[in-house]
């Protein structure tokens, strides 16, 4: 699946985008943020406190509890700012 | 008729009134423009988005604004890039027989443009960089559309 990350997190993580395979016990938005976090680093800093952070599924905003599966489109980011 | 476009050029806000106006039914037409406020020390705004997902969402409330209200035209108009304070941002006009349905649509946009469509401000100010907050009194602007 591919991860997009945008705004600070994008910064913080010094990439915008990364592919990796779906691990085993990934089921969920939630899961996969815990995944990320116990990378540590800055990764543990942006992914241990998920309030601050949004995602969407194959562009498309969702809840941390959504089921997420291998070819997935999935993307991090702060509350939107636009307009 | 809609039109959606993500551009870092400036749009022409007459061009754009004048594409919706003139129309069979079309009795009102109203524009929102919003601007780079010059109220601070802010030295420039710079707007980054998720391509592919912002028009999708734009779409979406768009189909949305015209399941409720009998529009005649939907136009939306986001910039990216580097803006300076005076610049416009984001431009939304509707068209409609009669003007409430045309303001209420604006509005019930701008509030969706706020609150769901990705894009983020990054803000220059005195020399120093920062991401701009989300406001919760945009959410709250959204939420009584719910």
């Amino acid at each position: 699946m591919t991860l997009l990350y945008f705004a600070w997190l994008r910064q913080k993580l010094e990439r915008g985008e990364e592919t990796m395979a779906l691990p085993d016990n990934v089921k969920n938005l939630a899961d996969l943020a815990a995944h990320l976090a116990a990378r540590g680093g800055a990764y543990g800093e942006i992914f241990g406190d998920i309030t601050r952070l949004r995602a969407a599924v194959n562009q498309t905003h969702e809840k941390w509890d959504t089921a997420i599966s291998d070819g997935d489109e999935i993307a991090f980011f702060p509350p939107v700012t636009g307009g | 008729m809609t039109k959606v476009a993500i551009q870092a050029e400036p749009f022409d806000i007459a061009a754009e009134i004048a594409a919706l106006s003139g129309g069979g039914n079309v009795g009102a037409v109203v524009t929102f423009t919003g601007h780079v406020r010059s109220d601070s020390t802010t030295t420039e705004l710079n707007l980054e988005h998720y391509p592919g997902m912002t028009e999708r969402e734009i779409a979406r409330h768009i189909a949305d604004a015209e399941a409720r209200w009998p529009l005649l035209g939907v136009t939306v108009i986001h910039r990216i890039g580097a803006l300076k304070p005076g610049d416009a941002i984001v431009l939304v006009v509707t068209a409609s027989a009669h003007r409430k349905a045309a303001f209420e649509a604006a509005e019930f946009l701008m509030d969706f443009l706020k609150t769901r469509a990705p894009f983020w401000k990054r803000e220059t100010r005195g020399g120093e960089t920062h991401w701009v907050d989300a406001r919760q009194s945009d959410d709250a602007a959204a939420k009584r559309w719910e």
